[in-house]
Order: C-alpha cells, then structure tokens, then sequence
C-alpha cells in the first residue's frame, strides 16, 4: 500500500474544531497517520487561524492570526493542516506574505524571525495522494464492500481567485475509498456550503441549506455521507431537521475502517446522527471496537 | 480605525464616488468594476434567499454611487464567504473578499449593521480568541445567548452537545494570552475587533 507524501514528519495544525467539538477527526486521523508510517508533532503552542468570524471583520488582526502559527513552524518540516478552513487561512496569509515586501516586513517585527519561504503548508489529503489506495495490498480491497456514499468537501477546500493555482483536492475522497471497495455516488452538493458561522446567529436559514445537502444524498440511495470538515460534519448533525437522517462521517474514520483498524466506540459516541446501525448492518464493526 | 468618510458621499457618479470604488478595489485586491452583471454569483450563493440586492446588486449600488444602501444592507452580514460566488464569476472577482471589506468599512463608519445577532457572534468569536488564543465554543455560544436574552432556542441541542461531549466545558488555551493582546493592540483593535 502506497503512501506517496515524500515527508515523514510533520509538524500538525489541528485547528479548534480538531481539538474540541470534532476530538472523533483528530483521533482517527492520527492513528491513521501511525499507520501509514507518518510522524505528527503538533505544532507548539498553535492558535486559532481566526476562523470565518475574524477576516469577515478585521482583515489585519486575521491576518496575524495565520501569521503566529506560521511563525511557530520549524524549519524543515511540512506544515499539516486537518481542517479545511484553517488551511485556507493559513495558505492565504502565507500567499500574502511571499506577495507582499510590506507585510513581510511587519511579520518579521512582530515574530522576530524571517518569512520562512521554503515552509510547505500541505492539507491531510495530501499525504494521501499520488496513488494511494489498497490496489497493492488485496487484503484491503473489499474492506468498504457495501458501503454507498456521498462524498462531501464543503466549501472551504474551494480556491477563491488568488488560489487559482493551488492544488484540487476534489476526486479524492473518491478514488481512494472506491479502491477499498465502497461505491462514490454522483450528487449535487459535494462541495455545497454548510452554513458554517450562520448556524449559530440565523439557525433558520442553515437548516433549510443543510436539509437540501442531505435531501440530496438520500436521493441517490447514499447509506451515509463523508466529509472532509470537521464544521460542515457538526453542521449537518445538528441542523438538519428531515425525517431521514444519514450518519454523517469524517473521511479519517471511514479510512481507518477501510485500513484494518475499525472504528472506535469513543468516536461513535460523539456522533449526534448515531451510525451503529448501519455500520452494524455493513458489518463494519469489529469485535473490540 | 478611523472613518474614511466615504458614506458622505451620496448617490453621485463624480470623482468622488470613484473615490470610494477605488478604495474598494484596493482594500479587497479585487477589481470589481469588472463586474457585467451576470448574477452567476448569486445564483450560487447558497444565502443568496436571505439576501436583498444579492452579491452583484451589492457591487451595483456602489456603481450607482449609493453607498450608504450598500453598507447598511443585511446581504454583507449573510455573506458566510464560502467563496462559491468567487469561483463562479467569469470576471475572475474574489466577491467573499470584496464582502469582507463592505463589512469592515461599514464598522468603521459607524453604520448600524443590518444584522446585529451575526456581528454579535462574530465579536464572541474573536473575543474567544483575545481572551485564550483559541476559540471556547462553548462559551461562546453562552455568551451569544445571553447577549440575545434567548436561552431556549437551541437549549435542547446545546446538551444534546453536551451529553455527546462536542462542547468542552474548559477552553483549550495557549500557554500565553498576552501575545493576542499584542496582535489586538498592534491592530488597533479592542478585544472584540470593534475600535477602540
């Protein structure tokens, strides 16, 4: 099984949602990670990027936000981030900081050290790309047999104009699961907003956005949907107001199915949307899980 | 932040209400003269039923020199900046990013937001930040109801969260707050982003 990201180590960018609300993502995605070889040292001392809240009213102060983390990135060592919005954040204030001499200058002020131009600030798919998958290893080819799903990446792994030439991360989550067995369905919303921050201020314009998204999965038989971020995943658990729910999954958890490892009852737990009956009927559950 | 001045000047197409375009286009890095009105934008937008004028009415009132109805409008506050708009625009205009500078300017000129309970969050949220370097959600959320005087609405999933342990009862911090005091008063900014 093919694991093609050069790197071994990395520093790690969990981001608030990782580290709270979505504990479920962080932990599948490092025992994940474990498994495929790679070494994650979490970033010390990181802080929030600024979320969506911050850039809409202060640009600057979102700005130094990204700017701390990168500043506390050591040398050498890839930059990882999990969420998708905080990679945007982060690659956003990194584009200005090779772009623009001024603010290159205010950062070195501010953190005492130099832009460190060579910092490679990668998203989790990444390290998945390249040709990963279970075609060389047949023990995992059937691990998703059964399994229908949505395939969801929200908004944020979108590139607004001054990303043009940023990576495309959509097809991934595709390529790879369908490897191990599971079947991608072709739907309208994969990359469909969630409502991120309205959800809290204006429920009721959230919920008939989350209920169209997950109206769409059931429309073309989806047993679940997957998706690559941790706020549409809170999202679409608690806004959803439609008699059929579908269990909602971080991509990392339906990995560590897909890679032997199963899925643990802690992180099931968490789901608002309970997933034991389905992954009971796919026989997906392990014995010790 | 101090005021630019720009919503003095009304339902012009002189220089000055060129002025204010320019002003626009340099804060956002983003052209949106280039704008012809396609409505791709709003036909994407997945808030654009909450909106008024939709992202390019927004784009076409600062054209018509009426500046103030821009600002004052509920379409900046719904913007979530999922960037779909940006992606779709054939002119290649980054319209999250001009909505972000709408709303920046409409604070700095003291005009009442049209949406009041989104800006609340948002000063919950970045209060959260100057307060521990991260966001507490729950007490963010808490903090949010209270300032609305609605406890009730979302009672029921608050501890559903809770009993799911999707809301800590205890921040998550980094080890020194005063750093976000530093990046809040090198803004010029009090600890809600709000001016000083």
């Amino acid at each position: 099984m093919a694991a093609v990201a050069e790197a071994l180590e990395f520093s790690y960018f969990p981001g608030c949602s990782l580290a709270t609300s979505a504990k479920e993502n962080n932990r599948s995605l490092l025992k994940v990670c474990q498994k495929l070889g790679f070494s994650l040292v979490e970033l010390e001392d990181w802080n929030c990027c600024g979320s969506s809240s911050t850039h809409s009213i202060n640009s600057e102060l979102a700005f130094h936000f990204a700017c701390r983390n990168l500043s506390l990135a050591p040398a050498g060592r890839p930059l990882l981030v999990a969420c998708p919005s905080c990679m945007l954040r982060l690659r956003q204030a990194q584009l200005h900081l090779q772009e623009d001499g001024e603010a290159q200058r205010g950062y070195e002020r501010m953190w005492g050290r130099s832009v460190d131009s060579n910092l490679d600030i990668i998203h989790f798919f990444e390290l998945l790309d390249n040709g990963f998958g279970a075609a060389s290893n047949p023990e995992f080819q059937t691990a998703l047999n059964g399994l229908r799903f949505a395939p969801y990446y929200g908004c944020m792994l979108t590139r607004p104009p001054a990303m043009r030439h940023e990576k495309q991360y959509h097809g991934l989550m595709e390529k790879i699961l369908c490897s191990f067995g599971a079947e991608s369905l072709v739907w309208g919303h994969p990359s469909r907003c969630c409502g991120t921050f309205l959800s809290v201020a204006k429920p009721a314009v959230v919920t008939p956005m989350v209920n169209q998204i997950i109206q769409g999965a059931v429309d073309v038989k989806a047993d679940c949907i997957i998706t690559a971020c941790a706020m549409c995943h809170l999202n679409l658990e608690i806004r959803c107001s439609l008699k059929t729910q579908l269990p909602i999954f971080h991509f990392s958890e339906i990995l560590s199915i897909a890679l032997g490892m199963g899925i643990k009852k802690s992180w099931l737990k968490r789901h608002l949307v309970d997933p034991l009956p389905l992954l009971k009927a796919k026989g997906f559950l392990s014995h010790n899980y | 932040m101090e005021s630019t001045g720009i919503i003095r000047i009304e339902a012009s197409s002189g220089p000055a209400h060129r002025d204010v375009i320019s002003k626009v286009v340099e804060r956002s890095g983003t052209d949106i003269r280039r704008c012809f009105h396609c409505q791709s934008c709003g036909g994407g937008c997945p808030v654009s039923q909450a909106m008024a004028y939709r992202p390019n009415g927004v784009i076409r009132l600062l054209q018509l020199g009426r500046v103030r109805e821009a600002l004052q409008s509920s379409d900046i506050w719904y913007c979530i900046g999922c960037n779909t708009c940006s992606m779709a625009c054939p002119q290649a205009i980054d319209i999250a990013a001009f909505m972000d500078v709408m709303r920046q300017m409409a604070l700095e000129e003291g005009v009442p937001p049209a949406e009041p309970d989104i800006l609340a969050f948002h000063r919950e949220v970045v209060g959260s930040i100057h307060k521990y370097g991260r966001t507490h959600k729950l007490e963010i959320m808490m903090r949010y109801k209270l300032r609305q005087l609605d406890m009730f609405s979302d009672l029921d999933l608050g501890l559903k969260m809770l009993a799911k342990r999707k809301l800590d009862l205890l921040p998550s911090k980094i080890t020194d707050p005063g750093i976000m005091k530093r990046i809040f008063e090198t803004c010029k900014v009090n600890n809600r982003g709000g001016g000083r």
